[in-house]
């Protein structure tokens, strides 16, 4: 690990093609899924942020391609529901969305309401505050949330304590994907592949604090096209966001396809922590768990049925003979 | 081998009644070397890269194509990942949707890799070689340029004008390859030389 | 373009209108966004649909599908009835002081000399008056009823607001607004900027709508200017260069003309190309036509071109018709008239309109020949597809040679931006099974035609013998070898003509560039527009430092821009007659007195005096044209025609259809409809997630866009009862589709006078192979019609009829 080295300040730059050592590793994790006794940190890196300008985007999914092109993911070929949202929801082979929504303003004039989904890369992660298995999901002194996919389970906790509904639970391995911020881009200079490609830069990347220069110029510069309400979604009730917006109408988020007005993780999640009491972990309340948040979350946060039902599938089946 | 069971908790203050099992039961392996955390090898590293222009819309973005393998060495080269070349004034670095899966279409399923003929009424394509299928067509244009080809018109005008065979140009090609193929199909006589232009 | 994608940055007002260029060239969009980032520049949408451009908008309003002479002929007549014109420009720089013919005059919605029966204009009265001197005669005060601008200005004062809301449809209070907007850049140092495409150019009078904003542009003085010009955002990587290099029935590299039969040889040929200046001291740069086009016929057939066999001109191919264009050859495909085709990278079973008639002709070919990286629908016509290619294979006796190309990543070579930037690239990868380059299977196929006449003899060999193939490996030239025939050389030595003792280029050297082009044999050269390209100095177009001074957009270093390296054309009219800049902030050219001087290669000779010689040297005026004299098949002005396809009747002249001089063949003209029948209005366009019919071979594309829709608004499923998601037929006289509907609040229904009508919105990216699902195209219902001037299809404004459907189409 090179102490010299920071975090980029630009997706706007051409990858190395010399084999050089991952600036992003191992000592750079602050926090730990399930590891509360985690060693600190060796060094603090510089947070990041991808800045996501909704007046900017044109909805033109360079995000999406650019993501499964550089995730090596293959987003499932489905059917025309009557919308442009393609792939129809965000999932394990699709970590970004473009999500549309028509809006009649109170003026009577129409707005098409465009945001790019995924994973905000909480300061405060939900995910990682629910996940049980150790180190499944790592968080990074530059505010990079990563998935360790070797630890995960396929338990779907991390949706459940997600307050944006990203993870997604892969069907085929079992194993739950996300944003990784382009951890491995970051990790060589780089930034992400859809902050690269987008071709409005609407998505930008960066120093978190350049990104807020810059999202605080476009407000102004919207403010003066008469979006008085015009503001940066960086929502405090999860610590900010590693991955934030400006919105035209910052006063209501929900126009942005449910974006959440006030997202915390949920005090049930929260109450996990602190209880620090060591046993042996209860195998069969994947299930019961699964239902109970049904019902003590709610809104946004929900662990579907088919969540449930492979979860405990999937506990079925690894449980070793004699075990059940 | 001890994990903060914090859910455990959780599943008693929500009153769920649980049975309790080993840690092993959920697959964990070795809780230590859960710490390994780890950001994917980066794929470009020890790859070939080179200049191109998107082949699509007329932005005619620049990119970096990534191969293993260099071709202007001789060598077998297989495209893996296509990017923005940030160092281009039109783009700098970015695509649209289209150009981001530019190494999809160069990979695609559709890819054709040997000549083929469909005969007339049958429902196939067979393989022919590259040979046998420059001949045929080769045949085919001189048989019907010496039966058509309007040497004269009524008026006696030379007009050296060849109607029945048509040729339409690609868009995406090179200038060169435009080249080329204008003065191949105009030498003939070909009248019908049109593009997508026209649409 | 006239002006670089990089320069939109620097205007201070986008008119998107006749495209979308959000969706369609989202990284050149980009430029509209830093626009409006950093200059505070405004964007306006002009659209039958509230697209994703719209959707970044400051200011949207919709309009018919083809309707918008109407719009911008009443914009014209705002600016004038507000004064919301650059005089100084238009008096100056455009020929509105012309004084033109008496008997010119316009009625019931027809110009002077329309002749009924041939469908064509007498166009004789439509041009200037010509004085003893030779020139043409102009009023500079504008005070002559009988000059261009008072003629406009009279054609134009029929387009009233009201009439907008009557024939576009889009309410007053919206066109008004834009016109406030637009006024505004009336100013000298103020500026607006056209991005148009396909919007503009698919209707049957395509070549007037561009011709009306360019009217536009002209009368608020942002021809030549940082963040100004008529933008033409081409379609696909390298149609400007095909259409440079002249790939189209009736061009020659360089925009020269293949002959018509009437010119029998190569005097009278010339004799109507001297380009002779109508006004004292003006450039007529067209007047070097012979030398462009005797280096042309040297780089053809070499020593077999000579001064005594007129340069090989008889060994052209001489035009009958105006153009053997693609729906000319499909007509006559259709009647079995056509024996060989090919297809190079060109998939017209989706590209063309009326499928059905695309399938009957391709039926009656004898050889198909496909060269394609990818698989076509066009090479599987004769394959049966259930419902969405429903042949009888064994009925079609096409014999279908398909053959593998490389695509861009596999090969060298040059591709022309639509800004004009002639820009190199590098093979990456190896050519997948046997796939082979264009450059090898068209010399493999060309070598064996000539080795067939070599030895077997036949009709008319020598233009084929003779052709010029010195390259070093006949089988396969290379990139480079065919660039530098495109540049030119000398063949013998090249001199200063005013200086004869000055040797400019030794014989066997690359020329500097075209202004070293001879008439006299002593130099080939294949497209005199690229000349510079590839010069003794090396490959100018493989040229990579993007320094930009005085962040103009400019990059004059970066790879080569035709013509001469200039990235703005007509660059001198961004200063006034003593050579000053409109816009200090915004120098793109200046007069210091000796010389031009500025960031960009002048647009005129070096020293030029600003008063004397006008900025557009093409031109034999020295002036831009407001009036176009004959050159336009319909008309000087542009004026209001409805689609073939249309629900309202032309207020002008109600008996009128369609462009009343567009071609039309029989057949398709008893496949007209009415909106008696066919109630609804379509339209046709991509979308930002496809590129054409390629992408959906590619699975990533696929995944993000992966079936066919069709678009209508919420009244209209109201309407026939259609719901969000479902299936729906839509039908035209000529063909049935079934698409899923997607119905949104992004179309509304128009109110045009007593008539209420529906827009459906039908992309056009999916057939029946590929990764994506299988679907139609448009073409299945599009008129087999083109624009008057130029051919080009009317995909964007025709009748059909919907309803609900039921049951999923069958794949």
């Amino acid at each position: 690990m090179d102490p010299n080295l920071d975090s980029p300040r630009t997706a706007a730059a051409n990858p190395p093609i010399q084999p050089m050592p991952a600036n992003l590793g191992a000592g750079d994790v602050i926090r730990a899924s399930a590891m509360p006794d985690l060693a600190p940190p060796q060094r603090q890196l510089t947070p990041v942020a991808k800045l996501i300008d909704v007046s900017k985007c044109i909805g033109c999914k360079a995000c999406q391609s650019a993501c499964a092109e550089w995730n090596d993911t293959v987003p499932p070929i489905e059917e025309n529901v009557g919308s442009y949202q393609n792939p129809s929801d965000l999932g394990p082979e699709m970590f970004t969305l473009m999500r549309f929504s028509e809006y009649e303003n109170p003026n009577g004039d129409f707005e098409w309401l465009i945001r790019k989904d995924g994973c905000m890369h909480c300061t405060d992660p939900g995910c990682l505050k629910a996940c049980p298995a150790p180190g499944a999901i790592v968080q990074y002194s530059n505010g990079i949330v990563d998935f360790i996919h070797e630890n995960c389970i396929g338990c779907g906790y991390c949706v459940t304590g997600c307050p944006f509904n990203i993870p997604r639970v892969s069907k085929t391995d079992h194993k739950s994907y996300k944003c990784t911020l382009c951890s491995d881009r970051v990790a060589v200079g780089q930034g992400p592949a859809c902050a690269k490609a987008c071709p409005t830069q609407a998505i930008v990347f960066g120093h978190k604090d350049d990104m807020i220069a810059h999202a605080e110029e476009r407000v102004a510069d919207l403010k003066s096209r008469g979006y008085e309400n015009a503001g940066i979604y960086d929502p405090a009730g999860v610590g900010g966001t590693h991955v934030f917006y400006v919105l035209h109408h910052a006063d209501q988020p929900a126009l942005y396809s449910n974006l959440p007005e006030d997202p915390r993780i949920s005090p049930v999640v929260e109450g996990w922590k602190g209880i620090t009491k060591k046993v042996g972990l209860a195998a069969i309340g994947i299930a019961a768990v699964g239902s109970i948040l049904h019902g003590l979350l709610g809104r946004a946060n929900r662990v579907t049925a088919e969540d449930d039902r492979e979860a405990e599938e999937y506990v079925e089946h690894s449980l070793p003979p004699g075990r059940s | 081998m001890n994990i903060d069971l914090s859910r455990r908790g959780f599943l008693k203050l929500a009153g769920a009644g649980v049975a309790a099992t080993s840690l092993g039961a959920l697959g964990f392996g070795d809780a230590e070397a859960a710490e390994k955390a780890h950001v994917r090898a980066f794929k470009l590293a020890s790859t070939t890269e080179t200049r191109n222009t998107c082949t699509y819309c007329s932005v005619a973005c620049g990119i970096l194509i990534y191969s293993k393998g260099d071709v202007a060495a001789g060598e077998q080269a297989t495209i893996v990942h296509i990017e923005g070349d940030a160092d281009h004034p039109t783009n700098r670095g970015t695509l649209c949707p289209k150009g981001a899966a530019l190494k999809d279409i160069v990979h695609s399923e559709s890819r054709l890799t040997t000549p083929r003929i469909r005969r007339p009424g049958t429902d196939r394509f067979d393989e022919i070689s590259w040979d046998e299928a420059l001949d045929k067509i080769a045949r085919a244009l001189k048989d019907d340029r010496d039966a058509n080809i309007v040497l004269k018109n009524d008026a006696g005008v030379p007009v050296n004008r060849w109607t029945s065979t048509g040729f339409l140009a690609a868009s995406a090609t090179t200038n060169e390859t435009a080249w080329l193929t204008y003065k191949t199909v105009r030498a003939m006589g070909i009248a019908g030389l049109d593009n997508q232009a026209r649409v | 373009m006239t002006n670089p994608w990089t320069d939109i940055r620097n205007t201070d007002l986008v008119v998107v209108m006749g495209g979308n260029a959000a969706e369609a060239h989202p990284c050149g969009f980009k430029w509209v966004t830093e626009a409006k980032a950093h200059r505070g520049a405004k964007l306006i949408v002009v659209d039958p649909r509230f697209t994703r451009t719209a959707s970044v908008s400051d200011y949207y309003a919709p309009i018919r599908p083809g309707s918008d002479i109407t719009f911008l002929m009443a914009m014209i007549n705002w600016m004038i009835q507000n004064d919301k014109v650059q005089w100084e420009y238009v008096k100056n720089f455009t020929n509105a002081a012309f004084i033109v013919k008496d008997e010119f005059g316009w009625s019931d919605g027809l110009f002077s000399g329309y002749d009924p029966e041939k469908r064509d204009y007498d166009k004789s009265s439509w041009d200037y008056v010509m004085g003893d001197d030779g020139f043409a005669q102009v009023d500079m005060t504008l005070q002559h009823p009988r000059c261009v601008w008072n003629l406009l200005k009279e054609h134009v004062s029929r387009y009233t607001p009201e009439l907008v809301q009557q024939i576009c449809g889009t309410p007053k209070d919206r066109f008004l607004h834009i016109a406030q907007m637009i006024g505004e850049c009336s100013a000298p140092d103020k500026t607006m900027t056209s991005m148009y495409a396909l919007g503009w150019t698919q209707h049957s009078k395509g070549a007037q709508n561009i011709r009306g904003m360019a009217m536009l542009q002209l009368i608020l003085g942002n021809i030549g200017v940082r963040g100004g010009g008529m933008n033409a955002l081409r379609g696909h990587s390298n149609i400007q260069g095909l259409t440079d290099i002249g790939l189209m029935s009736n061009l020659i590299p360089g925009y020269l003309n293949i002959p018509t039969e009437k010119e029998v040889d190569w005097t009278t040929y010339m004799s109507s190309r001297s380009f002779k200046p109508l006004r004292p001291g003006q450039t007529s740069y067209w007047q070097n036509y012979s030398k462009f086009m005797v280096s042309f016929l040297k780089a053809m057939w070499g020593d077999a071109a000579t001064a005594e066999n007129d340069w090989a001109f008889e060994w052209l191919p001489k035009l009958d018709v105006p153009g053997y264009d693609i729906l000319r050859m499909f007509e006559l495909m259709k009647a079995g008239k056509i024996t060989n085709y090919f297809c190079q990278g060109f998939n017209p079973l989706l590209a063309f309109p009326n499928r059905a008639k695309l399938t009957e002709a391709l039926s009656k070919l004898q050889l198909l020949v496909v060269m394609d990286p990818l698989e076509t629908e066009t090479a599987r016509f004769w394959e049966n597809h259930g419902e969405h290619n429903d042949v009888d294979s064994a009925a079609i006796q096409t014999e279908v040679i398909q053959l593998p190309t490389t695509c861009f990543a596999e090969d060298d070579g040059s591709l022309v931006n639509s800004g004009r930037w002639l820009q190199w690239h590098w093979a990456a990868g190896t050519p997948p099974g046997q796939a082979r380059r264009d450059t090898w299977i068209m010399s493999q196929i060309f070598l064996r035609v000539k080795k067939l006449y070599e030895t077997e003899g036949g009709v008319l060999p020598e233009p084929i013998v003779n052709l010029t193939w010195d390259y070093a490996d006949p089988n396969e030239p290379t990139a480079e070898e065919l660039a530098k025939e495109m540049n030119g050389r000398a063949l013998s030595d090249v001199h200063d003509l005013k200086d004869t003792t000055k040797l400019l280029t030794p014989a066997g050297k690359q020329l500097v560039n075209f202004s070293q082009y001879r008439d006299d044999g002593s130099t080939m050269g294949a497209c005199w527009i690229f000349s510079g390209s590839w010069t003794e100095d090396g490959n100018m177009m493989a040229r990579r430092d993007n320094t930009d001074p005085d962040d103009a957009g400019m990059y004059p270093n970066w790879t080569y821009a035709w013509p001469l390296n200039r990235r703005v054309l007509y660059n001198r009219a961004s200063a006034d007659l003593k050579g000053k800049p409109w816009d200090a902030s915004r120098k793109l050219m200046e007069w210091n007195g000796e010389k031009w001087t500025g960031y960009d290669v002048p647009d005129i000779a070096p020293t030029s005096k600003p008063d004397e010689v006008g900025p557009f040297i093409m031109n034999q005026e020295g002036t831009s044209r407001l009036f176009t004299r004959g050159m336009m098949r319909d008309g000087p002005f542009p004026t209001h025609m409805e689609p073939f396809e249309s629900p309202i009747a032309n207020p002008f002249n109600a008996q009128m259809r369609g462009n009343p001089v567009a071609r039309v063949f029989a057949d398709d003209a008893a496949q007209f409809a009415t909106s008696d029948e066919f109630p609804f209005v379509a339209t046709s366009y991509r979308l930002t997630e496809h590129f054409h019919y390629w992408t959906k071979n590619n699975r990533i594309n696929a995944a993000l866009q992966p079936e066919f829709f069709v678009e209508i608004s919420e009244e209209l499923a109201a309407l026939k009862g259609i719901t969000l998601g479902g299936w729906v037929r839509v039908w035209s006289k000529r063909g049935s589709v079934k698409a899923k509907a997607l119905v949104t609040k992004r179309l509304k229904p128009l109110q045009c006078g007593d008539k209420t009508v529906y827009v459906v919105g039908i992309p056009l990216h999916w057939g029946f192979v590929g990764a994506a699902r299988k679907g139609w195209g448009p073409n299945s219902l599009t008129p087999f019609v083109g624009d008057a001037n130029v051919e080009t299809p009317e995909f964007k404004a025709f009748l059909v009829n919907i309803e609900p459907a039921t049951g999923e189409a069958v794949s």
